[in-house]
């Protein structure tokens, strides 16, 4: 067992964990912060993955602004523990075998799949630096970046008129 | 790594954003289930970005682009998920607004 | 022969032609171009029927076919016309009768608006049409559409005063009797079809397909066969409708309910003698239901006041003397009676229309009387009719009638003694008829007798035609014991149809026996008639009369066994049936669904999360659907 399959599992139990304890705490701050640790083991496999990019990105952008977001908002609206709804045991054993079941049949579906034995491991490999991909997406992805600025423009306008008082 | 455990791995984290948005009925905790299964997924592409890579540098590709398209992909899903989060938290703080909670058992306008 | 193709399909085509031309332009042409038009179609097919009966009387006999009627994998239905010695002549009779009748009813028709004169005419061309394709198409299908035309013309004919309900009533009793027999005959058509896969006569009378038919299927293919001929030619158990189709104008009366029509079934039969001669069985009902129809019809016409009613009746029983005929193998004597008939009951028909024109309408002969002096030529082409159709030597009917009788005496003295009587009783009611309406004093009102006068000459003119016609029409079948080769209409048949021969000829001394018995008993019959109606007074009819003139309670006997059971069953339909089965199911169905959808509608809960739980239940559905069943 080498470090890279040590890391592996110390990232995937980390990052299976943490979103467990998302959708089980009762306090929703506790939910966001087990969320940024997610956010967290999901970079470093990034990082395995030789997306160093990315890897930043997922930090500054959804553990730092968006997450912060939340926090920002659960704070607002004074959410604790005593305020939190729960749905009745039924439905939540509902939910969990269904979840449970689309887990099944999807890694049942996959366990044979021809791509099964390839292999994505650390290497020399350097597509995920930040010069490859801003020359890939300044040249064949320009089009589609432009227009997420147009989305992200759009999408403060729209952030600003709903929770505008009126 | 083999790329079926990264498979498995992006499935559990996804099954279990599942079973957030079906077991709780905080509108806040439902949106954080909903980005953890965004990021399942983004997972899931960068490591076929990976494998696809690995297969060109086996091929004798050395310095290609190979697999890099999956990783502008997840740029572009962080993208468009930021700003569904700010538009998504303003509705949120809206209906906050409105019926002082943030229980989705109440938005049942959809009956009527 | 092409040009005989040609022309062939031109006896057809002129009437049909007149019908369209009338039909579509009642309301543009004039009433004298209409009547022109009308009556000019139809002598062009006469003046074509006699250059085809001198073809055929050279031999020439034809199938003509035209085009692939019907042509489903086997069966292939071809249009085609057949043109031989019995189509030939009745070709003459439905043609000639015809056009005398189209000519009289110019000038009867005269006080119809121009539109209905117009509409009367198109449809006596159609019927001509289609009488023509009966009479001349070479399968039973083709035949079968002739018989359903007829059918048709006579119910837009009967019921051509259409604003009188009753009328209505009468086209419709005579439109659905007739169906009853047609579908007999259509059933008689698929069992051919379905035997013997072809519908040509010459196919379905060869031999060696005959061969192919079980004593059975012949049985029950002539049985149906007849039992069309009885809806059509009016016989027991469906003649009913034949006295109230005198609804209709007289003159359609002569033609389709007299004359033409009527003798369907008897063509028909003729036409299948083949199949008939196979089936002994049916040979016997044939021959006592006609001998029934005839005392029957004879014993109402007795009794009744009506002048067409007596006449219609008289046409029933002169019907089930033709049947008597068939049924006896004298196909030939039944043919001849068809003619004979044709000429002396149109005359007798049209001139009661002659009587009834005078009269202003009038029918009832109780109003009548007297009328000898101011009506001569209507009383005296009358007064040969009634001679003609009561059988008194030289006139058409005799040679006829005794030709029908003589068979029936071959056959059995027994049927002869019934026929006898039923001949006698003809005479007594034909002469009871004349004697009641043109001798005595008058006893209408009036003004009917201030109105009186003869009728004109387009009128007068196809009486007398007709009178000679039922003077001179029975000499060409006068017996061979009278005159050697006197026979010409079996010498001429003789290809086409020939009676059965019977098993015990009669020797020529009990032949002149047989004609002077029926003659001298007819001529004391008309004696009888002259005593008791010469100076005829009203009065009341008791007992047996009363059932006669009720006409035996027949009509009330169907209303009551046939008619309200209908109409009971309607009833239940339509109170039980109707609302609880039927709306029931209509309304249960609604009602299922509305509640199905009442109990689906609480699925529609509005809460987001039980959208998602079924969404993600669907999607694990589908992948299992996707990956583990569908291999």
């Amino acid at each position: 067992m080498n470090i890279i399959q040590i890391l592996f599992w110390f990232l995937s139990v980390l990052a299976i964990f943490s979103a467990l304890m998302v959708i089980t705490s009762k306090n929703p701050i506790y939910s966001v912060l087990w969320l940024i640790a997610t956010f967290f083991a999901i970079s470093g496999h990034y990082i395995m993955l030789n997306a160093q990019f990315l890897a930043i990105v997922n930090i500054i952008v959804y553990a730092g602004a968006i997450m912060v977001l939340f926090l920002f908002v659960i704070m607002l609206m004074n959410l604790n523990k005593e305020t939190e709804p729960q749905k009745s045991r039924w439905l939540k054993i509902a939910g969990a075998l269904a979840g449970g079941c689309l887990l099944l049949v999807l890694v049942a579906a996959l366990k044979n799949s021809v791509t099964k034995e390839q292999f994505a491991t650390v290497n020399e490999g350097s597509i995920g630096l930040i010069k490859n991909l801003g020359k890939e997406l300044f040249t064949t992805y320009v089009v589609p970046f432009e227009i997420s600025s147009v989305l992200f423009l759009s999408a403060m306008v729209g952030a600003v008129v709903i929770g505008k008082k009126e | 790594m083999p790329i079926f455990s990264y498979i498995v791995l992006s499935i559990a984290l996804f099954s279990i954003g599942i079973v957030g948005v079906l077991t709780r009925r905080n509108a806040i905790i439902i949106f954080m289930s909903i980005e953890l299964m965004l990021n399942a997924v983004n997972l899931m592409l960068v490591a076929f970005s990976k494998m696809h890579q690995n297969a060109a540098i086996l091929a004798g590709d050395v310095s290609g682009t190979a697999g890099m398209d999956g990783q502008l992909f997840v740029f572009f899903i962080m993208v468009v998920a930021a700003a569904e989060v700010s538009v998504g938290l303003a509705i949120i703080v809206m209906m906050y607004r409105n019926i002082h909670s943030v229980d989705v058992n109440f938005l049942n306008r959809l009956k009527h | 022969m092409n040009n005989v193709l040609q022309i062939v399909c031109l006896i057809p085509l002129l009437p049909l032609l007149g019908f369209l031309v009338n039909g579509l332009g009642r309301n543009y042409l004039s009433k004298t171009l209409i009547g022109w038009i009308g009556s000019g179609t139809i002598l062009g097919s006469f003046i074509l029927s006699v250059w085809v009966f001198m073809q055929v009387k050279e031999g020439n006999t034809h199938v003509a076919e035209y085009f692939n009627f019907i042509a489903v994998d086997k069966l292939v239905i071809p249009f085609a016309l057949r043109i031989d010695q019995l189509t030939s002549l009745f070709l003459l009779i439905i043609t000639g009768v015809g056009f005398l009748i189209h000519v009289y009813s110019v000038s009867y028709m005269h006080e119809e608006k121009p539109g209905h004169f117009g509409r009367y005419f198109s449809y006596l061309n159609l019927f001509v049409f289609s009488m023509l394709l009966l009479v001349m198409g070479d399968n039973f299908v083709i035949m079968f559409i002739g018989w359903e035309g007829v059918g048709l013309c006579s119910y837009l004919l009967i019921g051509y005063w259409f604003k009188k309900q009753e009328y209505n009533k009468a086209a419709n009793k005579a439109f659905i009797m007739n169906r009853v027999g047609d579908l007999a005959f259509l059933i008689a058509l698929f069992w051919i079809i379905a035997k013997i896969g072809s519908v040509s006569f010459a196919d379905v009378f060869a031999a060696e397909n005959l061969a192919k038919l079980t004593q059975t299927d012949i049985t029950v293919i002539t049985l149906l066969l007849f039992v069309g001929a009885t809806g059509k030619s009016a016989q027991i158990p469906l003649y009913t409708w034949l006295p109230d189709a005198m609804a209709g104008p007289t003159p359609v009366s002569a033609l389709i309910h007299a004359a033409t029509m009527v003798t369907a079934g008897i063509y028909m039969i003729a036409r299948s003698h083949v199949l008939y001669n196979m089936a002994p069985l049916t040979m016997n009902v044939v021959t006592y239901t006609g001998l029934a129809t005839a005392l029957l019809a004879a014993t109402i016409a007795l009794k009744q006041n009506d002048i067409k009613k007596v006449l219609a009746y008289s046409t029933v029983s002169q019907l089930g003397f033709m049947f008597l005929a068939l049924g006896t193998g004298a196909y030939v004597a039944a043919v001849f009676h068809v003619m004979t008939h044709a000429f002396f009951k149109a005359l007798l028909f049209l001139g009661s229309g002659s009587v009834i024109h005078a009269m202003g309408g009038e029918q009832d002969i109780r109003n009548m009387g007297g009328l000898r002096k101011k009506l001569g030529i209507t009383f005296w082409t009358f007064v040969i009719g009634c001679v003609a159709i009561a059988g008194i030597p030289p006139f058409s009917g005799f040679f006829s009638k005794d030709a029908i009788l003589l068979s029936a005496f071959e056959k059995s003295p027994l049927l002869y003694g019934v026929a006898l009587f039923t001949a006698l009783l003809t005479a007594f009611y034909m002469f009871r008829l004349l004697f009641i309406t043109f001798t005595g004093k008058f006893r209408g009102t009036e003004e009917q007798a201030h109105h009186l006068h003869e009728s004109p000459l387009t009128m007068t003119l196809p009486l007398i035609i007709l009178a000679i016609l039922s003077i001179v029409g029975g000499w060409v079948g006068v017996p061979e014991l009278i005159s050697e080769g006197g026979d010409k209409l079996s010498a001429f048949l003789a290809p086409a149809v020939a009676s059965v021969p019977q098993e015990h000829p009669v020797s020529h001394s009990e032949e002149y026996f047989l004609m002077g018995l029926s003659t001298g008993l007819v001529l004391l019959a008309i004696l009888a008639a002259w005593l008791m109606f010469r100076n005829y007074q009203r009065k009341e009819a008791s007992g047996l009369g009363k059932l006669l003139e009720n006409k035996w309670y027949v009509d009330e006997l169907y209303e009551a066994m046939i008619v309200q059971p209908l109409h009971k069953l309607g009833g239940i339909f339509k109170s039980i049936v109707d609302p609880k089965l039927v709306d029931g199911l209509v309304n249960g169905v609604g009602r299922a669904v509305n509640y199905g959808s009442r109990q689906l509608r609480l699925l529609q809960s509005g809460q987001v999360g039980s959208y998602v739980l079924l969404m993600v239940l669907s999607i694990v559905l589908i992948f299992t659907i996707q990956f583990f069943l569908r291999k």
